[in-house]
């Protein structure tokens, strides 16, 4: 009798661990798959959710908020234990929110934040923008050592928020140095085609050779470029530096191959952290900080940039 | 119509010249060096083949957007279908075929989609801006699902030729859309079928009793709208050597139905000129290289095109046109007889 008693008591201590390890439920609510980088961020959240041994429902809501509006509800009568949430817009979530608070599920956000009072979300999980920016900067001002260089910019689309910061971010980082100067910088709608299309105007404008280092606000833009300043009979990477952030598969091609210095990544693994924090949330209540910045880390010439290809080319970019 | 003489050929595309010469002035004025050629390897360099290069999409789309506009249609899935067209040629070559059979099957993918909008509207008669809007929405999620949401890369060289290569110095996609618009051309002006095809959109009703077969008529013009569309997706492809699902061909419908009106080409159909819409295709892109090279802030970019075609457009309107030919009829010795000469102020004698 007493060792029946003893078995139970530790059962019932043991059960919420047992639950916590095997049987959370995570629902996942996904823009869509606008870009490859989304493609890559699906991708990384369903590994991270198998690797932890999670049970992850997948909604894919083709860029709609009421698609995400009701793969939110759904979560929610399904009794799921926490939701991860990649907004495809900032406004209109306070609703569906107050929804999952008042049936006790943690709601964190993925690679963009909402415009909703903090208690109705667990945490944001994104980058910095004006961080990546800035992180550019400073490679190029370490780069360039005091030399005089001519910087070209190439903008994201007009008047978007990755645009505007990581344009800040830039010019925040060489602010200080007389020696780096940005002569040029237009739109080129973080696509390849006007990437290279307006990197063809700048080296024509600019005279011969005058052109130091290229900015660009994303990798798409700086791989059009560089086709750019081959047909113009430069050699980009040595010529022209070239710096870009978001550390695609094709940016690490390039730098493998030399024609490209520098790119600073956006993670597609914003799950990893969000399921840290949710999995020391659920253990102890341990309340996470209402931002977690991922990493923006800084890739060189010096990284097995092949590897790196080869790895991030199955990832769905 | 049939056997245009040169002389009305050239008084017909005179307005769109002098527009033309215009806008490359004010390049000019920021950019001393705009007209400077220089060659490198063989290739020549300078602002004015970058016009006749990157003009070369919406130039290959306007071919056949004149067309569909003549027969009082318009085709809003041009854009999207180049998107179809790019992500076919880069799948195939993926698959390991060579690049004429991706540029074939491209084509066939292009010319496949405007046979469909062609039958929408000329069999289930479905007012072609609805018609041609179903594609569009539907097109970049068919090329979105070929090449499974990533940019697909290739490294083809016949291929990577059609779009940034060069054939006697100067770049590829320039002679195709010249030679493209020179077949075309000849075909609609050395034969009836530009003349049907004008007829359809004057009054299709009466194009009909009069014997002409409209509905193979129409169908094969958007059909041939397709096979252009297919063509500039395939040179955008090349050139950026991947096929981008979401921003390839990105709005282009609506520069290519500009360049059709910027021509002098009417949106109720009837009379059309190729000739004078692949001039409005290189205003447009002149004005492009104006905004780039004037080194304003991109936030300027589209205030200024809107502002210089709306410039060209009120100096096209036949208002303006009447009001400068009365102010230059009223400059001479003979004012008054010339004046009564112009149809257009007997009617307005009449209206007051």
């Amino acid at each position: 009798m007493k060792l029946k008693a003893t078995l139970l008591a530790g059962a019932a201590v043991l059960l919420p661990v047992l639950a916590q390890a095997g049987d959370l439920t995570v629902g996942f609510s996904q823009i869509g798959s606008e870009s490859g980088w989304r493609a890559a961020e699906t991708t990384v959240t369903k590994q991270q959710a198998k690797e932890r041994g999670l049970t992850l429902k997948f909604a894919d809501a083709q860029q709609k908020q009421e698609n995400q509006i009701k793969a939110l509800r759904g979560f929610i009568a399904q009794g799921v234990d926490a939701i991860l949430l990649a907004p495809v817009v900032a406004t209109g979530w306070d609703q569906v929110l107050e929804e999952a608070r008042d049936a006790e599920i943690p709601v964190i956000l993925l690679d963009r934040t909402v415009d909703a009072p903090q208690e109705l979300y667990l945490t944001a999980v994104t980058s910095d923008l004006v961080h990546e920016g800035a992180v550019a900067g400073q490679w190029l001002v370490d780069a360039e050592a005091g030399e005089d260089c001519r910087i070209v910019e190439l903008q994201g689309t007009t008047g978007s928020s990755p645009a505007l910061d990581r344009k800040k971010g830039f010019e925040q980082a060489i602010a200080d140095h007389p020696n780096l100067k940005i002569v040029r910088s237009q739109t080129g709608d973080f696509t390849r085609s006007q990437g290279k299309v307006v990197m063809e105007s700048f080296l024509k404008a600019e005279a011969p050779g005058s052109i130091c280092a290229l900015y660009a606000h994303n990798d798409d833009m700086a791989v059009g470029a560089i086709q750019a300043i081959k047909e113009a009979g430069l050699q980009p990477g040595k010529d022209i530096k070239i710096v870009s952030i978001d550390g695609v598969p094709d940016a690490h091609l390039a730098i493998a191959h030399g024609e490209m210095n520098a790119t600073i990544e956006l993670t597609p693994n914003m799950a990893g952290p969000a399921l840290d924090a949710l999995e020391a949330y659920l253990k102890d209540g341990t309340a996470p900080p209402k931002w977690i910045q991922t990493e923006s880390r800084l890739f060189t010439a010096k990284d097995d940039n092949m590897a790196i290809y080869e790895e991030k080319k199955t990832l769905g970019y | 119509m049939i056997s245009q003489t040169t002389p009305s050929v050239f008084k017909r595309v005179l307005p769109q010249l002098v527009i033309l010469a215009v806008v490359l002035a004010c390049n000019l004025a920021v950019f001393p060096g705009f007209f400077a050629l220089s060659v490198h390897d063989g290739r020549v360099f300078g602002n004015l083949v970058d016009v006749l290069n990157r003009g070369a999409p919406v130039a290959l789309l306007c071919i056949g957007m004149t067309l569909v506009i003549a027969t009082r249609g318009i085709d809003l899935s041009v854009g999207a279908v180049m998107a179809i067209a790019g992500a076919v040629a880069a799948s195939v070559l993926a698959g390991g075929q060579g690049w004429g059979t991706a540029l074939l099957g491209a084509l066939a993918a292009g010319l496949l989609c405007g046979l469909w909008n062609g039958v929408l509207v000329a069999v289930l008669r479905i007012q072609p801006i609805v018609a041609t809007l179903v594609l569009m929405v539907a097109g970049r999620g068919i090329a979105q699902l070929i090449t499974e949401g990533t940019i697909l890369t290739f490294l083809d060289p016949g291929m990577i030729r059609l779009g940034a290569g060069t054939v006697l110095g100067l770049p590829t996609p320039i002679w195709i859309w010249i030679g493209l618009g020179a077949l075309v051309i000849t075909v609609v002006r050395r034969s009836a079928l530009g003349m049907l095809i004008e007829a359809i959109g004057i009054n299709e009703a009466a194009s009909r009793l009069a014997g002409i077969n409209s509905r193979v008529l129409l169908i094969c013009v958007y059909g041939v709208t397709g096979f252009c569309a297919a063509l500039a997706g395939v040179i955008v492809a090349a050139d950026i050597k991947g096929a981008d699902a979401n921003n390839a061909g990105l709005w282009l419908e609506l520069d290519a139905i500009l360049a059709v009106v910027i021509g002098g080409n009417s949106l109720l159909g009837g009379r059309f000129s190729i000739l004078a819409s692949l001039l409005g295709a290189l205003i447009i892109q002149s004005v492009n290289a104006f905004i780039l090279l004037s080194g304003l802030p991109p936030e300027f970019n589209l205030i200024i095109k809107a502002v210089l075609i709306l410039a060209i457009l009120v100096i096209q309107s036949p208002k303006v046109g009447h009001a400068l030919y009365m102010l230059r009829a009223g400059g001479l010795p003979l004012g008054g007889r010339t004046k009564a000469r112009s149809p257009l102020t007997s009617k307005e004698e009449k209206a007051q």
